[in-house]
């Protein structure tokens, strides 16, 4: 199987701080890191490999030069190949322009590689940006059945299987390839990169993918010019606090907790 | 033993007036205030507690309990594992806890200033704002630095940096008359007489009161690589120790344990980060080893050779954690094994010998032949790096008094060998009120005089910290 891994390098969040003038996130000398809904999508392709030896992993970003580390990091952890999609022109792309880039640079990746991917793995959204719109519009772009908020994938004869996390538990949705599967935190961690991994990345070549590689682009509609999105004003989010859960040893007296909290905060 | 006295009304009224309002006695006293982290070596209520704000609030404290002979207990967040804060002959304890001000930073000489109940957190987040790092590292971040340098807490990073003691400039300390005196300063050597300040370190609360410190910083460094080594069994793991050194690496850290303890610390903090199988071979044990630098440039062929090394003397493999979470989450493991021992429990004691490091693999081997000999479960973990095992041991089913028992008889063995591999009893934790009676016996008779001659120097009349270090309370005429 070849599994295609989507990531970004974001600002470590944990180190950032809120410019209390503008309201906006300060970036300079955070230190970047790669998204870590991304990792968990190149762990969940990581533990396919674990099962079948065979599998491929490819990780592709798009950015500045910079997130050649990124991609590293990625090499370092589980990837065999990593592709970086750069160019000024592509700078400024909202999410309708990335993801038309990306789909377009999956195509050339999989020129370049000699085979088609079975399955394209995103991590569901980029911390600095919390979209959660690039993995489905790439899936859009190339017409692929796409499942989000994935936790696991298991390899099945008709295709894959994803556990999904749903409100209450988890679904587990069989999906034909080629597809796209979005990734959210499972409860296990990217796995550690092993010294030997590590040593290889550093030394590894990443392929770059500029404007005139990717010649199936159209300028139009990549960069600002292909953004329909105008941002208008950026702000954080109010923290949200965090729900009660009421989980008692009987549905009986979980009810009579849920009664008692309720009749407490005068809402019945 | 010491004749204290009671602590009347009329002294309670004398307390009050030297600390309004922070005088608490009788059914207000918090329990907590009767223990430390290992109530096994007992506990006792102090029949008055004050959280004191300042040093001249101590010393007026002081001045009257020093007239009216009532011991007082000094302790910061009692995080201590020998009893050490416990106020044995009860009287009035002192909680440092809330003069927790960073005072200043002295950048042009890497030195900071702060009150004894700041806690280590909040100093290594508050230095690294500065671009500073305070060395030492002791598991315990909620510890208060006065309980550090009382205990002289050693922690992860002395390996290569040192323990508190090589991070103390200067001190106000509080004799147990009341009066003020300042040891040390801001000077980077000295040679001016008998270091009083390297006696108040590690004298645990039983030669004065430090109500100021002044800390010894070091520019933070910029880049750190943790390496993480499975091993199949701790023998080839252990082994591997001394190796770092004849190959003259310097880890910032070097720490082994078990599986089975690292296991205890997962399920704890609910987060496996440890891989239990390497290619299908079962991990039965790990090295952690960390090295810190300038660069990443530099780190990169330490890291190279240190892990090349690591394989050649048989790690199953060798893992790297370089970027912020893995750092954080290896190192958060780590810092819990105590709190997961503690958690599957009930009754626990434990001893931190300090061995040469190239004796280590011999004395892990001659704690495996006792502990067969008895009934409780023994866990250890060490700082490989410096020699210093941190051995638990837990009662599983067994009754207090017979657990009591049979931990006394190990651990008398145990430090009868520490003593003959050239150790010693403490490596950080102390002597407290729980090992005081094994002191004698690794120190010899002409040592602990020196040391009981010392305590009547600065503390004539034994009111402070009672039956604690070199004060035996069972001991004939004390």
């Amino acid at each position: 199987m070849n599994i295609l891994v989507c990531v970004k390098q974001v600002p470590d969040t944990n180190e950032i701080k809120i410019d209390p003038v503008t309201n906006t996130l300060v970036r300079d000398g955070v230190p970047s890191i790669v998204n870590p809904f991304d990792g968990y999508a190149l762990e969940a392709a990581a533990r396919l490999r674990d099962d079948a030896p065979d599998t491929r992993i490819v990780v592709l970003s798009m950015g500045p030069k910079q997130a050649e580390n990124a991609l590293r990091e990625c090499l370092a952890i589980a990837a065999d190949n990593a592709y970086l999609v750069t160019d000024r022109i592509f700078g400024g792309s909202d999410t309708l322009a990335t993801s038309y880039i990306l789909s377009r640079a999956i195509a050339k990746v999989e020129e370049l590689e000699g085979t088609k991917f079975d399955a394209i793995f995103c991590g569901k959204q980029a911390i600095d940006g919390d979209t959660a719109q690039v993995g489905p519009e790439i899936a859009e772009h190339l017409g692929y059945p796409q499942v989000t908020y994935a936790l696991e994938v298991k390899s099945a004869e008709d295709g894959l299987h994803v556990y999904r996390e749903a409100e209450d538990g988890k679904e587990v949705i069989g999906v034909q390839t080629p597809c796209l599967i979005t990734f959210t935190k499972p409860s296990f961690d990217p796995r550690f990169p092993t010294i030997k991994r590590k040593m290889a990345a550093r030394k590894a070549q990443i392929t770059q993918l500029t404007a005139a590689e990717l010649t199936n682009i159209d300028p139009e509609h990549a960069g600002l010019k292909g953004s329909p999105t105008k941002v208008k004003r950026t702000y954080v989010p109010p923290r949200k606090e965090a729900g009660v859960v009421v989980k008692e040893e009987t549905t009986e007296a979980s009810a009579h907790k849920l009664y008692e909290l309720l009749s407490k905060a005068h809402v019945i | 033993m010491a004749n204290y006295n009671p602590v009347t009304q009329e002294i309670l009224a004398e307390l009050e007036k030297a600390a309004p309002g922070h005088v608490v006695t009788g059914a207000d006293v918090n329990p907590d205030y009767s223990r430390d982290e290992m109530p096994i070596y007992g506990t006792r209520m102090p029949d008055v507690t004050i959280d004191v704000q300042s040093t001249e609030e101590v010393s007026a404290i002081m001045k009257i309990c020093y007239e009216h002979n009532i011991p007082v207990t000094t302790r910061g967040a009692g995080t201590g594992l020998v009893g050490g804060c416990t106020p044995v002959c009860g009287g009035v304890v002192l909680c440092t806890m809330r003069m927790n001000k960073i005072l200043a930073y002295d950048l042009e000489n890497f030195a900071v200033t702060v009150q004894p109940g700041v806690l280590l957190q909040q100093l290594a987040d508050d230095a690294l704002k500065h671009g500073c790092m305070y060395p030492p590292d002791p598991g315990e971040k909620m510890a208060t630095l006065g309980g550090n340098v009382a205990t002289n807490a050693g922690g992860m990073r002395a390996v290569k940096y040192g323990a508190t003691r090589d991070y103390v400039r200067a001190m106000t300390v509080v004799l147990p008359n009341g009066d003020i005196t300042r040891f040390g300063g801001t000077v980077s050597k000295t040679s001016s007489g008998y270091s009083l300040t390297n006696l108040m370190i590690g004298s645990e609360g039983t030669l004065g009161i430090i109500t100021e410190l002044t800390l010894k910083l070091i520019p933070a460094p910029q880049a750190t690589v943790s390496l993480m080594a499975p091993f199949e069994d701790l023998e080839v793991c252990i082994s591997a120790v001394p190796k770092f050194f004849m190959k003259h690496f310097r880890p910032q850290a070097l720490e082994f344990f078990e599986k089975e303890i690292l296991v205890s610390s997962e399920e704890y903090l609910g987060k496996q980060v440890f891989p239990r199988k390497i290619d299908g071979t079962d991990v039965g044990a790990y090295l952690l080893v960390t090295f810190d630098g300038d660069s990443m440039d530099e780190l990169d062929p330490i890291v190279e050779s240190a892990s090349e090394m690591l394989v050649e003397e048989g790690a199953l493999d060798v893992l790297v954690a370089d970027t912020a979470p893995k750092l954080k989450d290896i190192w958060a493991t780590r810092s819990s094994f105590l709190e997961g021992i503690e958690e599957q429990t009930k009754l626990l004691d434990e001893c931190d010998v300090v061995v040469p490091v190239n004796k280590i693999a011999s004395y892990v081997a001659y704690v495996n032949e006792i502990k067969q000999n008895y009934d409780f479960e023994v866990k250890y973990f060490g700082h490989a790096g410096d020699g210093n095992l941190h051995i638990y041991t837990c009662s599983t089913e067994m009754e207090e008094e017979e657990f009591k028992k049979q931990v006394d008889q190990f651990l008398s063995a145990l430090y009868k060998k520490t003593v003959e591999l050239g150790g010693q009893i403490s490596g950080e934790h102390g002597i407290g009120y729980g090992k005081v009676h094994f002191l004698e016996s690794a120190m010899g008779p002409v040592n602990m005089e020196l040391m009981r001659g010392i305590k009547k120097v600065f503390d004539p009349k034994l009111i402070l910290n009672p039956g604690k270090v070199c004060m035996d309370l069972t001991r004939k005429g004390e």
